[in-house]
């Protein structure tokens, strides 16, 4: 079976490209070419001569026990290989990122519109399809528990899962929670010492990654009893860690070899379809693929954690913050995936980049009966931001200050302490950031004489020619860490081999890591050129076969895979070093490799890199650790709990047509540091990827759930920002190292997503004066709120 | 039922074909074309843009039967004959507009639709003409300054012939 090719593996091979261009510079991607040739595989690309496709059936119903499901209909279907249900999962039923929690396909009750039941494979996707449809689910359909006020009173509504079920429970149906409190918390002796007082109600829809390549995969039946599984992840390893035990296979029989990934941005965190595809495989013998349709994907991964948050702050007359009482509800659906860390990230940043002396947080996520929410770009930092952010306007709306002002009179920098007692150790330019963003020049005002609607509210749909056009400025700054937290040993592995190919000095980089589009596999190479002083570097396919590079989120690739692709280029360099002190006794304590050659800065070229190597590589493994931090406490939320932070500020400029509630963002400006630009092409580019989800959150983007039913699986209603929708986004990138990183870098991708959808939000309220406490912002909230 | 057509300038021929297949699947699943990508299947993201018979179409959305002795041209047809990146192929690789890169067949044949109507377009001109097509990653700046710069190459390229 092994034998048989797979197509669609081009980009699975080693990527050669030479180029001088080592850290700093903007070489392009090793991949480009493929992409936009067409014949860089995808995930859903992968084809094998016999290979049969998957498809899952779905529950209608969002809570509901199974009272049967009969198959035998389904089987009768020409062309279709094997129906499965749990009952044919050979190991482990359940699984989970977190907290074992999930069962890979429904036992007698329905948490989640959308739950996995049953699954087909058949020679065709439509043979596949008119199966699942002959599936008999025989349900009792219950009221599903939904709203805050529902997951917290089990007693009237029920849980989720039964308290026995899980250990997870904090209690209830809460999945996790963490407070905190710094300073003197907030008392009532507090609260006297504050001039003013603001609070606010804030709430936050749920937003999904809507990455454009659906869950895809192809899973190969090997002969020695295993499985190879060609896929579209973030963390190769952590997959395999979850689909072993229920495949019931040792981990070493599942590899996992990556496919061409259309996007991520957290979506691809959780298991999808890696163990539907795999038990289809394992059950028919054969290889099977399975591709989402779009709808599939909207249900079949987690999204953003809907928010429902209560702020209050109090600041002196001069502006100074004195407290902020904090409340966040996390909403995250049937299932745990990642909402205990999610929790975490809001609890401890949940303030913001601000110095407050006193703080009392608590963030809570529930299970309830909505579609399980996980990972997304910003983590628990996005919504908070829209908390705080929204309060720091509303407090300098009350001192009667500029709001710039406000938030750089109390901006965090170095040497601050978090609420979490965390010393900040590295740069956190916050209130420079603030500035740059202020002194960026402004877009023109509209141009009433030479109006092109399609630059208007509404734009193609001709609704406004300037007519009750408003425009409005409005700033805002956020804080997200980077890498994994709260005591999490978070690692990864390079493996760097340096040797001769065609006369020239060759160096290969191994990792685990995920591309998910965010250039890794650029820097990776611009990494190993700058160590090893060659020309030509390769990328070897990432797979298992090489130790873990942890996920691709949470902005800790480049910092986590580049900082193991550094340790292990610079452990070749000393043995190649080590090699000619050997063979020529060489004695300069200034030996470095440059050019494909061994150079003493003192002495000159000491020898070609190719006749040291001669014919033997050098090849070596390393793992990069990031410094330890710690649990947060409990009760306090103290800690050492994240390894660095990361800030930007923005500026938006918005034009609302105030008649018709339409918006169209003018300018969305980014500043933003990046610690050292390893590839300033990809920085600016993570940075208004990063600033336009951060616009469909603020004015479009929503999976509406109504009574734990999704309304809007599709791209015809689920709406995400257009070339249309999005405006300029001049990005300026401040450098300053943190001393404690590879190269002084800090992450760059979720900062923008964090940050920017504040300032929008504060620049429709400058136009409108509306107070705008919930996003989306939609056209009826602009036409039928009141004035904040 | 078989479908015959052709597809980047060869005739191709595809057999079996189910009443139901879109054009999209025949290509990427029965003659060996999958640079157009499915996305949405429903129109909506332009992903799986190709030419038919010189018009851009949402290939999801053709039935394969429509396309008998027709001409296709994807993603896979707009380089050059000796192999080498065509321009706006070339455009968007140096610009940056790559990134995940599952949105960028589409918008390579939008483009390319777009310079041949227009060779100078305004930014709103590339914005109309580009906005039936998603991308999640890009945030669309480098997708402007490639289009940008295939046109200015373009120009320059057809001043001096």
């Amino acid at each position: 079976m092994s034998t048989r090719t797979i197509q669609g593996q081009k980009n699975l091979q080693n990527i050669n490209q030479a180029s001088k261009d080592g850290i700093g510079g903007s070489p392009l991607r090793p991949d480009g070419n493929l992409k936009v040739k067409g014949e860089f595989a995808y995930s859903s690309d992968m084809w094998h001569e016999d290979m049969l496709w998957g498809m899952a059936l779905r529950s209608p119903h969002p809570r509901a026990n199974i009272l049967s499901v009969d198959i035998s209909e389904a089987l009768k279907v020409p062309g279709v290989y094997a129906v499965l249900t749990h009952e044919d999962i050979p190991g482990s039923k359940y699984y989970g990122l977190e907290i074992q929690d999930q069962p890979a396909l429904a036992i007698d009750k329905i948490r989640y519109h959308g739950e996995a039941i049953a699954l087909v494979a058949a020679d065709h996707p439509e043979t596949a399809r008119r199966a699942v449809k002959k599936i008999k689910v025989e349900y009792e359909v219950l009221t599903p528990i939904v709203t805050e006020e529902q997951c917290l009173d089990p007693e009237t509504y029920g849980y989720v899962h039964e308290p026995h079920e899980y250990k997870s429970h904090a209690y209830g149906n809460i999945c996790h929670e963490q407070k905190l409190v710094s300073g003197l918390g907030v008392t009532d002796e507090v609260r006297a010492m504050a001039d003013v007082i603001v609070s606010g109600d804030y709430e936050v829809g749920m937003q999904d990654q809507a990455f454009l390549g659906p869950e895809s995969g192809l899973a190969v039946p090997a002969e020695d009893g295993g499985i190879d599984l060609y896929i579209a992840t973030q963390w190769l390893h952590v997959d395999r860690e979850q689909m072993a035990p229920v495949l019931d296979l040792p981990e070493e029989k599942v590899r996992l070899t990556l496919a061409g990934v259309g996007g991520a941005f957290g979506g691809r965190e959780d298991i999808s379809m890696q163990i539907h595809a795999c038990l289809l495989a394992q059950h028919t013998g054969k290889p099977v693929k399975i591709v989402y349709s779009r709808d599939e994907s909207f249900y079949g991964h987690v999204h953003r954690h809907p928010a429902r948050m209560h702020y209050e702050h109090g600041a002196t007359r001069d502006g100074k913050l004195v407290f902020a009482d904090c409340r966040i509800v996390l909403d995250g659906g049937a299932y745990a995936s990642a909402s205990p860390a999610v929790v975490g990230n809001a609890a401890s940043l949940g303030h913001g980049p601000y110095v407050i002396p006193n703080v009392k947080m608590h963030a809570i996520a529930l299970y309830s009966n909505n579609p399980s929410c996980g990972a997304m770009r910003g983590f628990g930092a996005v919504q908070a931001a829209f908390g705080y952010e929204s309060q720091m306007d509303k407090l300098a709306a009350e001192l009667g200050m500029d709001p710039v002002e406000l938030r750089q009179l109390n901006a965090m920098s170095e040497g601050d302490f978090m609420p979490t007692g965390q010393r900040i150790d590295s740069p956190a330019p916050v209130a420079e950031l603030l500035r740059r963003a202020k002194e960026m020049p402004l877009p023109p005002p509209l141009d009433t004489e030479h109006l092109d609607v399609r630059a208007l509210p509404g734009a193609l749909s001709n609704t406004s020619h300037g007519e009750g056009i408003v425009r409005g400025v409005g700033y805002s700054v956020g804080i997200k860490n980077v890498g994994f937290s709260e005591g999490f040993d978070d690692y990864s592995t390079a493996r760097v081999r340096l040797e001769v190919i065609g006369g020239e000095p060759v160096a290969m980089v191994h990792t685990a890591m995920a591309e998910v589009g965010q250039g890794g596999v650029t820097v990776h190479a611009q990494i190993a050129r700058t160590e090893l002083g060659v020309e030509q570097v390769t990328i070897h396919p990432a797979n298992t076969e090489v130790g873990s590079a942890g996920s691709t989120s949470a902005s800790r690739q480049t910092y986590m895979t580049g900082g193991a692709v550094k340790l292990a280029a610079e452990a070749v360099r000393r043995a190649l070093i080590e090699k000619g002190r050997r063979r020529y006794g060489w004695t300069h304590q200034d030996i470095t490799l440059s050019g494909g050659k061994v150079v003493s800065e003192s002495a000159g070229v000491l020898v070609p890199m190719v006749d040291l190597l001669g014919d033997e590589a050098i090849d070596l493994t390393r793992e990069h650790h990031h410094r330890p931090t710690q649990a947060f406490d409990k009760e306090t939320g103290q800690g050492f709990g994240h390894v660095q932070y990361t800030f930007c500020a923005n500026r938006a400029v918005v034009d609302v047509d105030v008649e018709l509630g339409l918006v169209k963002v003018v300018e969305l400006t980014a500043v933003q540091d990046v610690g050292k630009a390893l590839n300033p092409l990809s920085v600016v580019g993570q940075i208004q990827g990063g600033c336009t989800q951060a616009l469909g959150l603020a004015v479009m983007e929503e999976i509406i759930v109504r009574d734990g039913k999704v309304r809007n699986a599709s791209f015809t209603d689920y709406l995400i920002p257009t070339i249309l929708d999005t405006p300029p986004i001049p990005v300026d990138v401040l450098e300053l190292p943190d001393p404690h990183a590879p190269y002084g870098l800090r992450g760059v991708g979720e900062a923008p997503t964090v940050s920017a959808t504040p300032s929008i939000v504060a620049a429709i309220r400058n136009a409108t004066g509306l107070a705008l406490n919930r996003i989306p912002v939609r056209p009826e909230h602009l036409t039928t709120e009141q004035p904040g | 039922m078989r479908v015959t057509f052709t597809a980047n300038g060869k005739p191709v021929e595809a057999d079996d074909v189910w009443e139901g297949e879109s054009l999209l699947y025949v290509l990427r699943e029965r003659v060996g074309l999958p640079g157009s990508k499915n996305a949405c299947e429903q129109g909506e993201c332009g992903s799986c843009t190709v030419y038919l018979d010189g018009v851009p179409v949402c290939s999801c959305l053709v039935a394969a039967g429509q396309v008998q002795d027709r001409e296709v041209r994807t993603v896979e047809g707009l380089a050059e004959e000796n192999g080498e990146l065509g321009l706006v192929q070339q455009a968007f690789v140096d610009a940056g507009a790559v990134q995940c890169g599952f949105c960028t067949p589409g918008l390579l044949v939008q483009t390319d639709a777009l310079l041949e109507r227009d060779a100078q377009p305004s930014d709103n001109d590339i914005r109309e003409a580009l906005s039936g097509n998603l991308c999640r990653c890009t945030g669309y700046e480098k997708i402007m300054d490639a289009v940008r710069l295939a046109s200015a190459r373009k120009c320059a390229g057809e001043a001096s012939t």
